[in-house]
């Protein structure tokens, strides 16, 4: 291995995603690993809020439990100064924050956190197996997001459509949360 | 399970998502080089643990990870209101008599 590195002089590093080719089904749910994403950890106060929607091209939600999206990107609101964003289409997330001169912290968290996509009709049910929230749509509309827990684990919850959800959870923990949705989703009725 | 108001998410999320934090209102002192031993031992140690009301620092570790304050009743365990970090003790409780 270091001979051919020293012979090519490049070094290969293959990269396996936690949960890669993970998948899951039952009869009224379906789990699947999500491709990585590039992500921040935003903190920032009001006075900034701004100038950093402009250079990240989306509006950042003021509002708990709210979430914005716009070109492949995606805002949740964590807390009164805390976002999650998300970016799907490969665009540099921290090189637009690093544009901003006013007063935040950014903070690539891409390789922290894993994804994975829970939908069917039987999706609510699956995530109230280790979630204590109200998922009704009354209480988490699409669009909805929230940093909460599911069994041990902290994740970040973010409805996608009446069907849908997009579980966040640190990669560590990825393995115990596909594990926990399977066993749900097998009891899960639509 | 209990259910708890946010005053940043303004809204009732299960206990879970908490973790207490203490009693509330306790002012730190200024220059606590200077105090004796006694009134540090007040300050860091003496706590009221009354039967009945008691304000508490609540932290909504789970959620928007915020500070807030919450009266809170020892005998029946029901929260009386929360309010936010920096917020005056409240003068009036909603529902209590005394
Ligand atoms: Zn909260």
């Amino acid at each position: 291995m270091a001979k051919a590195a020293q012979k090519t002089g490049i070094v290969e590093a293959e990269r396996h995603p936690a949960l890669a080719g993970r998948n899951a089904s039952a009869a009224h749910v379906t789990l699947t690993a999500l491709e990585p994403a590039e992500r921040i950890s935003l903190r920032a106060p009001e006075a900034s809020l701004a100038a950093l929607s402009k250079a990240l091209g989306l509006t950042l939600p003021k509002k708990p439990k709210t979430s914005t999206s716009k070109g492949g990107r995606t805002a949740l609101w964590l807390g009164p100064d805390e976002w999650l964003v998300i970016d799907d289409a490969g665009g540099d997330l921290l090189a637009d924050c690093a544009k901003v001169k006013q007063l935040h912290s950014a903070v690539g968290v891409s390789h922290r956190n894993v994804a994975i996509g829970v939908t069917g009709p039987g999706a609510e049910t699956t995530l109230n197996a280790g979630c204590p929230q109200d998922l009704s749509l009354a209480a988490f509309p699409v669009g909805g997001c929230s940093r909460t827990i599911f069994g041990k684990v902290e994740i970040v919850l973010y409805r996608t459509a009446e069907d849908a959800f997009r579980v966040e959870c640190w990669r560590s923990f990825s393995d115990y949360v596909f594990t926990f949705l399977s066993e749900a989703a097998r009891d899960a009725a639509a | 399970m209990l259910l708890i108001r946010c005053p940043y998410c303004e809204e009732e999320r299960p206990e879970l998502e908490f973790r207490n934090a203490g009693e509330a209102h306790i002012a730190r002192p200024t220059d606590i080089a200077a105090i004796s031993d006694d009134d540090f031992e007040k300050f860091f140690f003496i706590r009221q643990n009354p039967k009945g009301i008691i304000y508490e620092r609540w932290r909504h570790l789970h959620g928007c990870a915020r500070f807030f304050n919450a009266v809170r009743d020892t005998v029946s365990d029901k929260f009386v209101m929360t309010y936010k970090a920096g917020e005056p003790k409240p003068s009036k409780l909603p529902g209590v008599s005394k």
